[in-house]
């Protein structure tokens, strides 16, 4: 069953400029594995060295974050839309209080 | 790549930053990408989730709660960074990047924004000194995670 993954503006480099891309999948987890492997140059802006999913990327489906539902085990069907975003997130080095 | 930005748009930039002092303050580019410019038609203010903590903790954990707060750290609600983007997306416009400002420290990357950030998008960082807005600088990161490098912002 294929479904629809939107690709956010920076990561299109990686998937040959394209803004959505369908992958057959039954769970969230089979789409990310489908899209990495489809395109595995997304796979370093996407996952850890420990080949966990970034902390700051979340993946929503339609508008639920994955978090709160059953993560990679997530169930999908035709109408879902999958998307990829990132918790914009930064600051300035931490001022050292030692003394 | 270069980013370009009006007078207005700085503007805009600096006085957000200033009324957030000390706290951090963000925001999004919205634009379109031609060619070798990224050029902005719409600064947006969002709200520094770090200000709501037990949220922005559930999103993204600060590692050290007791030295990262709001004055040092910002974070963007990523469902409403996802109705910014749709509603970017209906007006046939791009996220370009993200503005955010280093209260009382250098308009220079941290570790930490490195490690947040994408390739691609544009940072720019606006430094504000005692509750004036000082030097705004605009960095991308390398393809291999490693760097920013510095972006040519253009008026």
């Amino acid at each position: 069953m294929p479904v629809k993954v939107v690709i956010p503006t920076p990561l299109r480099q990686y998937t040959g400029k394209k803004d959505s891309v369908e992958i057959e999948a039954r769970t969230v987890g089979e789409a990310l594995a489908g899209l990495t492997s489809r395109y595995s140059d997304l796979r370093k802006h996407l996952y850890n060295e420990e080949g966990k999913l970034r902390s700051f990327v979340n993946v929503y489906v339609n508008d639920e974050d994955i978090r709160f539902l059953q993560r990679d085990q997530t169930p999908l069907t035709e109408t879902d839309v999958i998307s990829i975003v990132p918790s914009i997130a930064g600051g300035s080095m931490i001022r050292c209080i030692c003394s | 790549m270069a980013i370009q930005l009006n007078a207005q748009q700085l503007q805009s930039i600096r006085s957000h930053a200033e009324r957030e002092y000390p706290n951090e303050c963000c925001g999004v580019l919205l634009g379109r990408a031609d060619g070798a410019v990224k050029e902005v038609s719409e600064v947006v203010p969002l709200k520094n989730l770090r200000l709501d903590s037990a949220r922005a903790q559930e999103l993204l954990p600060l590692e050290d709660p007791g030295r990262e707060s709001e004055k040092n750290r910002f974070l963007i609600d990523p469902l409403e960074q996802m109705m910014v983007e749709k509603d970017a997306r209906s007006r046939e416009l791009d996220v370009l990047g993200y503005y955010h400002s280093h209260p009382d420290h250098p308009a220079r990357p941290s570790i930490y924004d490195r490690d947040h950030a994408w390739p691609w998008y544009s940072y720019i960082i606006l430094s504000v000194e005692r509750g004036k807005a000082a030097e705004m600088t605009s960095w991308v990161l390398s393809e291999d995670r490693a760097h920013f490098d510095p972006e040519l912002m253009k008026p």
